[in-house]
């Protein structure tokens, strides 16, 4: 009987996590839809509480009320802006649990001598190798994101194949453990190979390809819990761990399909370590920089103006001036459309979600796909703190390392303003044609005081 | 039973694809952090661990366990709501743009 429950209640989470997730393919539905999955995950806890399994609540109970105490802060109060490192420490958090779960299998196990089946054993190798990746992987990515490690890429010579050497190692004792349950310490070397691994994989991987990483590891993540399943014979966990894992290769595809790269390109390429390689360099060539006001009444008569945002307007937290500005101009009677690259940011989605914090309306925000073609038509398209996303070399360099990357038409537009810091290259270390064009501007500065300044200016127009 | 698991773990993925790929760019933050919150279902296998009185390991162990789930399931679904409550249309916004867009000060 009291089996019929935990499946019963099992069976339901399943299938509410799955109309949950439908439920983000509508914004309009989306909220609805999680809630349903907040009460799938309710009836999966419960199911588990009342299990036989369970003999001893103490520590359940402080884990629970610890895991509260900690997850509330997550998720109320980390701003919107942190949230890729607020995503990339989550996957952490999964993983690690993940991780120690097969820990704690593998130990009971040998403890209570009832042997490790070969199948058994895979299982819990598979967890532990990919969780433990995950854990090295995306505390060096938290870290990078936050800035508390710099954020270019650390290489060093014969970097490449240092981690193949320990990723041989890794499959060699992998596969040692599973003919050889048996043996604790080379299962503990496992353990601290794979977080090493972790850590290896992600610290030559710098800030701008962090959206596959984190989209890459989230799907390891998944799969770690998934083989979690398998190795403690649960369903739920192989179901919620499959949606986890194909989740996360379906942002990865499409992270890396908009970056023009494959998966071994973003690992081990290390991208932005060397500069400019074949790249055209700026020498000879000359910037137009103007002035607040100038381009102040550039957009204050513009009919249609595309804002482009990237980075810089994340990193100068400008979003709700941008919004002020995008107001100002529609009261004016110009039409604003916003052009978000995919992999504008860190992390996808990035822009879409500090525009919407910004109260920007969604059905303003457009993907690359669905706006190319207006850029004929617009005025102005406004760049704010994106570079390499809208680099035409892209598109008619082909020695660029940037070549055959989707890239927003800016260019098409009849005339361009850039907010922009400096001329420092892009994160690529790639020169940007589109600043050298005869009709663009730049408009040098941090992007919010630049932007504030364009409010006051397109109020006195 | 294994060989029902992996036919669990196909379909599992092939449903989470379909469902998934169809998730629009605008929603791939909050999709990561949903699927962050949902991933906190390795909570069942924590509480199992921390739970079941094998040995100490398994019940320290698992008692981390317990806290690092238990705190993605409460942060992301709590973040996830969060964001999904800032995505809106557009019509109350230009009501407000011309609200506050004073009449163009006398030219």
């Amino acid at each position: 009987m009291r089996d019929y429950f935990i499946q019963g209640s099992y069976l339901a989470a399943s299938v509410l996590f799955i109309l949950g997730l439908r439920g983000l393919t509508r914004p309009d539905k989306a909220r609805r839809g999680m809630q349903l999955a907040a009460a799938g995950m309710l009836f999966a806890i419960v199911g588990t509480l009342v299990s036989h399994q369970i003999v001893d609540y103490r520590w359940i109970a402080a884990g629970l009320v610890l895991g509260v105490v900690i997850g509330y802060p997550m998720g109320m109060w980390v701003p919107m802006t942190a949230m890729p490192q607020r995503i990339a420490l989550s996957l952490t958090f999964s993983a690690l649990a993940a991780a120690l779960v097969g820990i704690a299998e593998y130990n009971t196990r040998l403890t209570n001598g009832e042997g490790i089946p070969a199948a058994i054993m895979a299982a819990i190798g598979i967890e532990v190798l990919l969780g433990m990746i995950t854990v090295g992987g995306t505390l060096i990515a938290a870290g990078k994101l936050q800035e508390v490690i710099t954020s270019r890429p650390l290489t060093y010579r014969g970097q490449n194949l240092v981690n193949a050497l320990v990723f041989v190692a890794m499959l060699v004792l992998f596969g040692f453990l599973v003919s050889h349950p048996e043996r604790p310490a080379l299962f503990y070397a496992l353990i601290a190979l794979a977080f090493g691994f972790g850590i290896l994989l992600v610290l030559p991987i710098g800030g701008a390809d962090m959206p596959v990483v984190v989209a890459l590891l989230n799907s390891y993540s998944g799969l770690a819990s998934c083989a979690t399943g398998f190795a403690i014979g649960n369903v739920i966990l192989i179901i919620s761990g499959s949606l986890d894992g194909s989740s996360g290769f379906i942002l990865s595809v499409l992270m890396s399909k908009a970056m023009n790269r494959s998966f071994t390109n973003v690992l081990f390429g290390a991208f932005g370590s060397q500069t400019s390689i074949g790249a055209k360099s700026a020498e000879g060539l000359s910037v137009r920089s103007t002035g607040v006001e100038d381009a102040a009444v550039q957009l204050a008569y513009a009919q249609l103006v595309i804002i482009i945002p990237g980075y810089g307007m994340a990193v100068a937290q400008a979003q709700h001036q941008v919004r002020e500005l995008a107001e100002l101009i529609e009261g004016r009677g110009g039409e604003v459309k916003f052009a978000v690259h995919p992999v504008a940011g860190r992390m996808p989605g990035h822009m879409n979600v500090l525009l919407a914090e910004a109260n920007v309306p969604y059905d303003k925000l457009f993907d690359m796909d669905e706006i190319n073609g207006d850029f004929d038509r617009a005025d102005v398209a406004l760049v704010i703190g994106a570079n390499d996303v809208v680099n035409p070399a892209a598109r008619n360099d082909k020695t660029s390392p940037i070549y055959g990357m989707p890239i927003l038409n800016a260019d098409h537009a009849k005339s361009v303003i850039v907010l922009k810091r400096s001329m420092a290259a892009g994160f690529a270390g790639i020169e940007n044609e589109l600043f050298y064009n005869p009709k663009t501007s730049m408009l040098f500065g941090d992007a919010k005081k630049s932007l504030t300044g364009l409010v006051s200016e397109v109020k006195n127009v | 039973m294994l060989l029902l698991e992996l036919y669990v773990f196909v379909l599992a993925a092939f449903t989470g694809y379909l469902v998934i790929s169809r998730v629009p760019s605008l929603l791939h933050t909050p999709l990561m952090a949903a699927t962050n919150a949902i991933s906190g279902i390795s909570l069942v296998g924590s509480l199992i661990a921390a739970g079941s009185q094998q040995n100490r390991v398994a019940t320290i162990l698992g008692f981390i366990a317990v806290v690092c789930a238990t705190s993605n399931i409460v942060g992301g679904f709590l973040i996830t709501d969060r964001m999904l409550k800032m995505f809106r249309r557009d019509v109350p916004a230009t009501k407000r743009a011309r609200a506050s867009a004073a009449p163009p000060a006398a030219h």
